[in-house]
């Protein structure tokens, strides 16, 4: 492997919006290269964390080398960096369409362009990748691959004509797909002799090995032995591996030259050393200056992990550490809350992110986690003229020393079925929403275009968005700055204690109801204790709403004799169990799903 | 202390999660002789070699013939010394013995009879699924008094799906109308057990409207309101669901709130022997073929038995006493559970003379909450 033909590898990757069957026309180039055989197939190879395979969603990108041989009689190295669809991930989308020289765009035959195939196309052709469609599901009863060939060329304007009719998971027209990854995508450049220069697309942590980086070579040559240099974070190491991606494992290898896709390791053990979307370059020989880094994305959504149990504060930490080594965009920075102890205020791209996030370091760190209300960067306008940028929404100043607010507005937009723009309308016009235009598509479809406040879509806008036009309306959306608004601190009273870590900033007209629904479903939430528990919405000190948690009436068991007395004391400890799940908030038990319950307040709607 | 499981039922009630069932008469032959087989094997295990209670429960007990009853305390008798004023017991329901049947129990030396009302009202009583009516109770009864018993508990229900305190009181007082009344009442609240008809019926929201299940505070009245209206009558709560005369309460009960040694006997039946809880074979068909195998054991830890201690004795209205627990243990009741002590009285949960501590009036409706808090291990 010595001297790699370049003009025999093709780096690529696969875009679509989320369901159309990326994953799954993955998994058959896989299959279908041969590197594995059907038996060794599981479900969707490219997904191994138990969570994605749960959730039917690809989180983290990844990648895997597979060996094509074309019909030319050649055998063609194929690079596949699988990404994710879903409108929190751009930036992970982002930094593998930086390691590709092509992209693949999947099209449901069925559904046609969504709002993410659009905003991932568009992002493929900002990195300068040459994409081809590739139409999918054309087994399907409703299937019309003619009219949504036309729409791609319409709407995103690439040919089409041409683009292979599949079905991915009856394994139709895979080949036409492989011919035309050697045809249409470009074989990578780059001189082997020069100064090495590498992109860090991805990370992981491991156990044995440090910390694996996962780049593309664009420049020069890396072998064992090699010293290299982060340019970004300064650190140097020698390398002590290379290789590249068999399907779910890494597999060593000589040397990694300019145009290949392979990981690094180097026994790098401060995960802090390395940052995705640095470059890696030779420290004796270095180059002039580093690859242009990934589109930086910033936090959206912001909230207050903790760990249940306080003791647990430092593995939360080290959790978080090796978390965001291949998760660039989570933020996190140490926090304290009078409810909740010590904990972190945590960044994220979206909801889904947080809760990807959150459900990882209790499953695969083994932590119990109170969430706090998530909200977004508010920015306050003192009257001394100092302004605020408010994630946390305990840090609000003194009303009185406020001159105003900003929140931050997105730009939405919202693909749907005519029959539900009506309906569409109406859920932006209850979120705020501020409406810029319609465009109709092939007459059965419209993109609506809307500003809205980006707090009214972090909760449950995408869920809201499906339930109302029965699946039918697909949703992306950017940040587009800053505007004023009468936003107001919300305060939750417990037994007449005012709880930090329930908090959230919220527009004044909504306050009320808003105020009225956290009351009642704490009121669900939180058991009865020995006395009655008052729970109250405050704003400025005012109540708002309130509701009462009565008194404990009853609790015990009638019978208990001979045969049942270990049974009956394992109905007693798992009772004293539950209260472990609790947090004691001057003399009120509160437990922990009620902290994460509260943002889920519209669910019944 | 013996017990012996009966499992054998008329047919199933829609309350019941007992290991019990209809089954064939020559299933009950069979499991007769397992029960003796079994009795063979295992008295040598008791300590105590001396037995002051036995107690039939069941399933309905009152289903065995009275020569089948003679035969199993006789093979008692053989290896254990049965004391002439021991407490013998005999669960019965209403309908399922007459006075021949009676009459031989006695003989038999059963000498406390239980019967298992639950409610003196044929609604009630359909709803539950019990195979009796209030008619035939009050033959049984009268039958009972005259074959001789003069220790007789009526188990009775309370919190029925429909139920309120008018109806409930009227309950209460069409039993205390009884000539005699009975020595001794076991009055629960309802609990609906999974797996049972009632739980699904309250799942499928059945239990509605005039099968409305009384609410926690109505619950609450008629429990308050049993305690007084027994209190007037002479009965003395002695128990969190048990009332009874003066010098008349269960011996056998109490000796497992107090955890005596006992020995229990048939399938399903639990044992506590030393620091050792057993319980045997839950599948009838595999306990018949071998009655001395399939018993699973659990070894108790001091910090087991000291939470034992303490949440069985709360039960009762005498409550737990410091000298005892200070010879059981070699150590002070406070040393271990002090603080639980003080902040239980702190909430009226719980009284304290000095001497011994017992759960107060309010205390008696939270007592779950109280004694889960007796768990003393793992206590951060």
């Amino acid at each position: 492997m010595t001297h790699i033909d370049q003009s025999k590898i093709r780096n690529f990757c696969i875009v679509a919006h989320i369901d159309h069957g990326k994953s799954t026309l993955a998994d058959r180039i896989i299959e279908q290269t041969g590197l594995l055989t059907s038996r060794e197939m599981q479900n969707q190879v490219l997904d191994n964390m138990d969570l994605e395979r749960e959730r039917g969603i690809t989180i983290k990108a990844q990648a895997v080398r597979t060996i094509y041989h074309a019909k030319d009689g050649e055998e063609y190295i194929f690079n596949m960096i699988d990404t994710p669809g879903h409108v929190d991930f751009n930036y992970e989308v982002s930094r593998s369409l930086a390691a590709c020289d092509g992209a693949i765009l999947v099209v449901d035959a069925a559904q046609g362009i969504e709002a993410q195939t659009l905003a991932n196309v568009y992002l493929a052709l900002d990195h300068n990748l040459d994409v081809f469609p590739v139409i999918n599901k054309i087994d399907l009863p409703s299937a019309q691959p003619q009219r949504v060939s036309e729409e791609i060329e319409d709407v995103i304007g690439i040919e089409a004509q041409d683009a292979p009719l599949i079905s991915a998971k009856n394994g139709i027209g895979i080949d036409d797909v492989l011919e035309q990854i050697v045809k249409k995508i470009p074989a990578p450049k780059g001189n082997p002799d020069d100064p090495l220069k590498a992109l860090i697309f991805d990370c992981i942590y491991d156990s044995y090995k440090g910390v694996i980086v996962f780049c593309r070579v664009m420049e020069g040559t890396v072998k064992k032995g090699t010293k290299i240099l982060m340019m970004a974070t300064g650190a140097r190491e020698e390398v002590a591996e290379v290789g590249y991606f068999g399907a779910g494992q890494l597999i060593p290898c000589e040397e990694l030259s300019a145009g290949m896709v392979g990981y690094i390791t180097a026994s790098i053990k401060n995960v802090k050393d390395t940052a995705v979307g640095d470059t890696v370059t030779d420290a004796d020989h270095p180059c002039a200056e580093p690859l242009p880094g990934y589109k930086k994305v910033l936090s959206m959504v912001y909230c207050g992990l903790y760990p249940a149990d306080g003791a647990k504060y430092p593995d939360l930490r080290d959790a978080l550490e090796k978390l965001q080594l291949n998760d660039a965009s989570l933020y996190y920075e140490p926090e304290t809350s009078i409810a909740l102890g010590f904990g972190f205020r945590c960044g994220f791209l979206g909801l889904l992110h947080l809760e990807i996030i959150q459900e990882r370091l209790e499953r695969e760190y083994n932590l119990d986690l109170v969430t706090t209300a998530p909200g977004v960067v508010y920015k306050v306008f003192k009257t001394d003229g100092e302004v605020i940028e408010l994630t946390n929404p305990s840090n609000l100043p003194d009303p009185s020393s406020i001159e105003h607010m900003e929140e931050p507005i997105v730009s939405a937009e919202i693909m749907v079925a005519s029959e539900y723009i009506g309906s569409i309308m109406e859920l932006c016009q209850e979120r705020r929403g501020r409406y810029l235009g319609m465009e109709y598509i092939e007459g059965t479809r419209a993109l609506l275009k809307y500003e809205l406040p980006l707090n009214e879509i972090i909760y449950d806008f995408f869920d809201a968005l499906k339930s109302r036009s029965r699946g039918y309306a697909s949703f992306d959306y950017d940040i587009k700055g800053y505007e004023k608004a009468p936003l107001v601190k919300l305060d939750i009273l417990i037994n007449r204690e005012e709880v930090d870590a329930l908090s959230f900033i919220v527009h004044a007209d909504s306050a009320y109801e808003r105020g009225r629904k956290m009351c009642e479903k704490l009121k669900e939430e939180i058991p009865r204790h020995l006395f009655e528990i008052p729970i109250q919405a405050a704003v400025g000190g005012r109540i708002i709403a309130r509701e009462t948690v009565k008194a404990m009436r009853k609790d015990v068991l009638a019978k208990c004799y001979g045969g049942d007395i270990t049974r009956k004391k394992k109905l007693l400890e798992k009772q004293k169990e539950g209260k472990k799940r609790m947090r004691q908030i001057g003399n009120v038990e509160i437990p922990q799903k009620a902290f994460m319950s509260v943002l889920k307040l519209d669910d019944k709607n | 202390m013996l017990y012996l499981h009966i499992p054998f039922c008329v047919k199933k009630c829609r309350y019941c999660d007992f290991l019990s069932g209809p089954y064939p008469e020559e299933v009950r032959k069979k499991y007769l002789k397992a029960l003796l087989e079994e009795i063979r094997c295992r008295c040598g295990e008791l300590s105590e070699k001396t037995v002051t209670s036995i107690f039939f429960g069941g399933g309905t007990p009152s289903l065995l013939e009275p020569e089948e009853v003679e035969a199993v305390l006789g093979e008692c008798r053989k290896y254990l010394f049965i004391r002439a004023d021991a407490e013998i017991t005999m669960e019965c329901n209403p309908g399922t013995a007459d006075r021949r049947k009676l009459d031989g129990y006695r003989e038999a030396g059963v000498n406390r009879l239980s019967l298992g009302l639950q409610s003196p009202r044929e609604e009630e009583l359909r709803l539950l699924g019990r195979i009796h009516t209030w008619e035939r109770f009050l033959e049984t009864y009268s039958q009972a008094r005259e074959a001789g018993f003069d220790n007789v508990n009526i188990d009775l229900m309370s919190a029925l799906p429909g139920q309120d305190l008018r109806k409930w009181k009227e309950n209460l007082g069409r039993i205390l109308a009884l000539d005699p009344p009975p020595e001794h009442l076991s009055i629960y609240s309802l609990i609906l057990e999974e797996g049972t008809e009632l739980f699904e019926m309250e799942r499928k929201g059945l239990l509605c409207g005039e099968l409305a299940l009384p609410s926690e505070d109505e619950d609450r009245e008629m429990y308050h309101a049993t305690a007084g209206i027994l209190k007037d009558y002479g009965y003395q709560q002695y128990e969190i669901s048990n009332y009874a005369r003066p010098g008349y309460a269960c011996r056998h009960n109490c000796g497992y709130w107090t955890r005596r040694e006992y020995l229990g006997f048939g399938v399903g039946a639990a044992s506590l022997l030393g620091e050792k809880r057993f319980s045997n074979e839950r599948d009838i068909q595999k306990y018949m073929e071998d009655p001395c195998a399939g018993r699973q054991e659990e070894v108790l830890e001091t910090e087991d038995i000291v939470e034992e201690f303490m949440f069985l004795g709360l039960r009762m209205t005498e409550g737990v006493g410091r000298k005892e627990f200070r010879e059981r243990f070699g150590k002070s009741m406070d040393e271990v559970y002090g603080d639980v002590i003080r902040k239980n009285c702190g909430d009226g949960l719980l009284m304290d003379d000095g001497e011994r501590i017992r759960l107060t009036e309010r205390g008696l409706d939270l007592a779950n909450y109280v004694m889960a808090q007796f768990l003393s291990r793992e206590d951060g």
